[in-house]
C-alpha cells in the first residue's frame, strides 16, 4: 500500500483523539510487533495491532479505521502484558472502537435483528453485556 | 458456634463453620452458570466457610472499560464496592471476569483520587478501595492452603488429566491483578494436584478464548477455541478446567461448532474448578449440576470410577 505523509498528517486530531482516550504514547511504539505476534485473535485481522498503531500515529485515520483489527480484539490484555514499551495496545484498540462508536451517525459494528433465531437465549449474559459495551455505540 | 447441614454422599453431614466471605456472584452464576455458583457454596461449607452473598447486587458490566474516560462503566462495579465495604473487608467471586472488573475498579479507586471523588459523587457513598478482593482459589490456597485441602479430600480423582484453562481475565493486567506469575502461573496446577489430579501443562493455557468475540465475531471465537482445546487434547487432556462463565460458554458449549468444522475433532468434558472440587469432597455427583455442562462429564468420571 503506497502511503502519503504529511506534515499536517502526523500526529494530527485523530491521532490525538485516540491518545486521550486510551491514554497511551503511541510514539513509544518501534514497532517490534510483540502485540501482534502474541495476539490470539491476529490470524483473522486484515492487518496486526502494530500497523494499526502505526497508522494511527502517522495520523493515517481512515486505513486505521477501515480495518476489522479493532474489531476483531478480544481485550485479552496479551499485548499489553509483552509490550517491551509499556503500551497498553489494548487500550488503543478499544480507544479505536470509541472513536468510530461515539461518531453522531451511531454505526454499532453488530446488529441485534440480525442475529440468527435462539443465538442470544444460547448465550451467557456475560457475553451479550460485554459485547454489547463493545460493539454498540 | 454456626453449623451448616449438607448432603454429602447418602448422609446429611453437620458441619462447623468458622469463616465468612462476602460474596459476589454475578449475573450468569444466578443463570448459566449455576452450578459453578451451587458447587462453590457446598464446597466451601465442606470447608468451614460460607460464602456469604451481598445485598443489592447487580451486574459488574461484564468489561473493566478501557477508554480512560469512560467514567459510567466503572459506576456498576463501584457501587457493588462501596455496599460491600458496609458489610465487611474482603470481597470474593468466581466468575474470572468478575473478579477482574471488581479488582481493577478498586486498585482504580485506591488509586486515583479524582476519579474516586467523581464516581462516590455519583453513586453517593464514600468508599476509599479498602476492600481486599480475592478470587475463590485464591482463598483456597491462602486461608484454607492445598495441603489442608489435600487432607480434606474424599475420593483422589487419581489418573485424571485435567487441563487447568486460566485464560486471561485471572491474570492480566499482572501488575493489578497479582494472582500469579504473567506467562507462567502454577496456581490453578497446585489446586488441581490437591484432588488427586494430574495437570496437564499445554500452551495454550493463558491464550484467550475469542471472550465477546462469541458475540461480535463467532467463528473466530469458535477457531481460537479450538486451538486451546486441541493443545491441551494434544498434550494429553481427558477434560478442561475453567474459572469463568464466559471461558466455559467458549470452550464448552462451542464444542458442537467446532465439531462442524473441523470433523476430526473429538469433545472433551470442561469442568468449572468447583465442580471437580465437589466431587473430590464426596458431594453427591447429582449435585453438581453437570446436566448445565455442554459436553457431557459422566462417561468419563465413571470410567474414571469417580460416581
Ligand atoms: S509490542 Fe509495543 S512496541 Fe512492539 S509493536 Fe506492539 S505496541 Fe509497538
Ligand atoms: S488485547 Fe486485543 S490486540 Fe491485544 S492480544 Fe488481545 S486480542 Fe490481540
Ligand atoms: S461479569 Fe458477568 S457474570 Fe459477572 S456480573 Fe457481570 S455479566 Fe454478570
Ligand atoms: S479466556 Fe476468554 S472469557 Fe476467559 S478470561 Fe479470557 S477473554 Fe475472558
Amino acid at each position: 500500500m503506497k502511503i502519503e505523509l504529511t506534515r499536517q498528517k502526523v500526529h494530527n486530531e485523530f491521532t490525538k483523539k485516540v491518545e486521550l482516550i486510551s491514554g497511551q504514547n503511541l510514539f513509544a511504539c518501534y514497532q517490534c510487533g510483540n502485540c501482534t505476534a502474541g495476539c490470539p485473535v491476529a490470524f483473522a485481522m486484515e492487518v496486526g495491532p502494530h500497523e494499526v498503531i502505526r497508522y494511527t500515529l502517522l495520523g493515517l485515520e481512515e486505513e486505521a479505521l477501515r480495518v476489522n483489527t479493532f474489531w476483531l480484539c478480544a481485550s485479552c490484555l496479551q499485548c499489553t502484558s509483552r509490550c517491551p514499551k509499556g503500551i497498553d495496545i489494548a487500550r488503543v484498540m478499544d480507544a479505536l472502537r470509541m472513536v468510530v462508536l461515539r461518531k453522531k451517525e451511531r454505526k454499532d459494528a453488530i446488529q441485534i435483528p440480525e442475529f440468527p433465531e435462539g443465538f442470544l437465549e444460547k448465550l451467557p449474559q456475560i457475553a451479550f453485556i460485554s459485547g454489547f459495551r463493545k460493539f454498540l455505540s | 458456634m454456626r453449623y451448616a447441614c449438607l448432603r454429602v454422599g447418602r448422609r446429611y453431614a453437620f458441619l462447623e463453620l468458622v469463616m465468612d466471605y462476602l460474596y459476589f456472584p454475578g449475573c450468569t452464576l444466578y443463570t448459566k452458570a449455576k452450578n459453578f455458583d451451587q458447587t462453590a457454596r457446598n464446597c466451601s461449607l465442606l470447608l468451614g466457610f460460607e460464602l456469604k452473598e451481598l445485598k443489592n447486587w447487580t451486574c459488574c458490566g461484564a468489561t473493566f472499560p478501557l477508554a480512560t474516560d469512560n467514567i459510567m462503566a466503572l459506576l456498576p462495579p463501584s457501587r457493588i464496592l462501596a455496599t460491600a465495604r458496609e458489610e465487611g473487608t474482603v470481597l470474593t467471586t468466581l466468575c474470572a471476569v468478575c473478579f477482574n472488573v471488581i479488582k481493577r475498579t478498586n486498585r482504580l479507586i485506591q488509586g486515583d483520587g479524582e476519579k474516586r471523588d467523581k464516581i462516590n459523587n455519583f453513586i453517593e457513598k464514600n468508599y476509599q478501595g479498602d476492600l481486599q478482593i480475592l478470587h475463590y482459589l485464591e482463598i483456597l490456597k491462602q486461608d484454607i492452603g492445598f495441603p489442608q485441602l489435600r487432607e480434606k479430600v474424599k475420593k483422589p480423582l487419581e489418573g485424571l488429566l485435567a487441563a487447568p484453562y486460566y485464560g486471561c481475565m485471572l491474570l492480566r493486567p499482572f501488575k493489578e491483578m497479582g494472582f500469579d506469575d504473567k506467562e507462567k502461573p502454577t496456581l490453578f496446577e497446585e489446586f488441581l494436584e490437591a484432588l488427586g489430579a494430574k495437570a496437564i501443562e499445554f500452551p495454550y493455557k493463558i491464550e484467550c478464548c475469542g471472550s465477546f468475540q462469541s458475540v461480535g465475531s463467532p467463528d473466530v471465537a469458535t477457531e481460537c477455541a479450538y486451538k486451546i482445546l486441541g493443545s491441551a487434547i494434544q498434550n494429553g487432556a481427558e477434560a478442561m478446567v475453567s474459572t469463568c462463565p464466559m471461558c466455559t460458554f467458549n470452550i464448552d458449549h462451542k464444542q458442537s461448532d467446532i465439531k462442524q468444522k473441523h470433523l476430526d475433532f473429538k469433545p472433551i468434558p470442561v469442568f468449572y474448578f468447583t465442580q471437580l472440587l465437589g466431587i473430590a469432597m464426596g458431594l453427591d455427583y447429582r449435585t453438581l449440576g453437570f446436566e448445565q455442562n455442554a459436553v457431557d462429564p459422566l462417561p468419563l468420571l465413571s470410567e474414571k470410577g469417580f460416581l
